[in-house]
């Protein structure tokens, strides 16, 4: 039982153990799974989720991810942060 | 394409893999909720699946792309291949859930469990109370084990979600099952709402509750939800007789689920058995694969053109697929009408009103689930 995670620059987020973050093979998708639970993020929150390991910061997360897009890292952050809190609103995403 | 008997198939639906497999690995159990989901007719031990015939289903369901299985029953901790189990879903990379009642469990089971991979462990609770929920599970001392189970269970680190079965004979304890939730650790509760298909119909004057103590239930879900917001994640499911719009029973038939019951028939729900023309095929048959694509039981009911009005015309059919077929079954004699819980189905005020009557007077002695219990009344 935790308090509600409020993800910032520092956070580092990782999965719960009950939830699992995974690609299924036949279907060619990556899904989120937990107890009677399924989520299928999209490709966004995919390249984001990839990099969730338990000790990457989401600034990190971040910086990675503009690196790769070339894209400026304010506006990535701004959409890690958000997707992430999502999550972990919906108890996915944990500290 | 169409088969001979003039069904469509799965794929003709656009219907892909389903989702996820619930396998009731024994219908054996210790305790005898008068609710229980299983059907009447309960399968003996005898002809149950194999650890092998359960592991080939494994690996049949990964192949399709199914994503989770929840090992149910029955009771499953009653196969003393369980471990195997989990360790061949978990090795394959689903992921496993244990539906269990908990009482024949000990610290050692759930220390190999959680090391052969269980990723997830759903214990039901009869009441909050040791007095009620021993009368209602028929199971003296279940409800002290069942503590205990949980406490081993977060010991080891396994996530936890309370099963709580509610109707009128313990609703009232509402607030005390969300609080024992979070007494016990767990990530996420189930108010679950008795349903009545099998022997739960046969006790719904027992359990259906009053209107007034359904809407006080909802209110405290509602108000818990808030003030619970990530700590406890809270399912709701309330009797779908006082609902207005049917549920669209397993996301529609054949669109997403399967059942597996102990001895390898393949059903698209755990109740389906209730239906009597339906004809199931077997794991010990057929493919897995085969059976999802070309089961008559499944192709009956997929889709919409079987469905007579006012379903036929109605521009919801697609989002609740007719309702739940078992129900229009056991209500109406036959599965094709509209499920009578939608407020739209010409039997739906007899039936509410019935049930309502039902909750008003006193609830009759519980008709225990049991091998061998026979029955006068259809119903």
């Amino acid at each position: 039982m935790t308090n509600i995670l409020k993800i910032k620059n520092e956070t580092v987020p990782k999965f719960p153990k009950h939830v699992r973050f995974k690609y299924n093979e036949p279907r060619k998708e990556w899904v989120i799974l937990a107890p009677e639970r399924l989520v299928k993020p999209d490709e966004i929150a995919v390249e984001i989720l990839k990099l969730v390991d338990g000790r990457k910061s989401v600034k990190e997360i971040s910086n990675e991810l503009s690196g790769k897009f070339n894209a400026p890292e304010d506006v990535i952050l701004k959409d890690v942060t958000n997707m992430l809190q999502e999550l972990a609103d919906k108890g996915f995403i944990l500290e | 394409m169409k088969k001979e008997n003039g069904l469509k198939r799965a794929s003709d639906y656009g219907i892909k893999a389903p989702l996820a497999l619930l396998a009731e690995l024994s219908h054996r159990c210790p305790l005898q909720c008068p609710y229980c989901s299983n059907p009447v007719q309960l399968e003996k031990k005898t002809g149950e699946l194999t650890t092998e015939e359960w592991k080939s289903v494994v690996d049949q369901a990964v192949e399709m792309g199914m994503h989770q299985i929840h090992l149910s029953g029955g009771e499953p901790t009653v196969r003393h291949d369980l471990e195997e189990i989990v360790e061949h879903c978990s090795k394959k990379g689903l992921y496993t859930n244990l539906i269990t009642s908990g009482v024949l469990l000990n610290p050692d089971r759930l220390e190999k469990l959680e090391k052969f991979g269980l990723e997830h462990v759903q214990i039901s609770f009869q009441d909050t109370e040791s007095e009620n929920a021993d009368r209602i599970g028929g199971y003296k001392g279940g409800h002290a084990k069942k503590l205990e189970v949980a406490k081993w269970v977060r010991d080891v680190d396994i996530p936890l979600t309370c099963n709580c079965v509610v109707h009128r004979q313990n609703i009232d304890n509402l607030e005390n099952f969300i609080k024992m939730a979070l007494d016990l650790d767990a990530e996420r509760v189930e108010i679950a709402q008795v349903q009545y298909y099998g022997w739960a119909l046969k006790n719904r004057a027992a359990f259906i509750p009053t209107p007034k103590q359904l809407d006080h239930a909802t209110e405290i879900v509602e108000k818990a939800r808030i003030d619970l917001k990530g700590k406890l994640v809270i399912d709701y499911v309330i009797p779908d007789y006082y609902a207005k719009h049917p549920k669209n029973c397993m996301g529609g038939w054949g669109r997403r689920f399967l059942n597996m019951n102990p001895k390898g028939f393949v059903l698209p729900c755990h109740a389906a058995e209730t239906i009597p023309h339906l004809k199931f095929d077997n794991v010990r048959e057929h493919s897995l694969k085969w059976i999802w694509e070309n089961s008559e039981a499944f192709n009956l009911y997929r889709g919409t053109d079987w469905m007579p009005e006012p379903c036929k015309s109605c521009d919801r059919k697609e989002i609740d697929w007719g309702g739940c077929r078992c129900q229009a079954m056991a209500l109406t004699g036959d599965a094709k009408n509209t499920d009578p819980a939608c407020s739209i189905s010409p039997l739906h005020n007899e039936i509410f009103s019935m049930a309502e009557e039902e909750s008003k007077t006193a609830p009759p002695e519980f008709i225990y689930r049991r091998y061998g219990v026979r029955f006068n009344s259809p119903i």
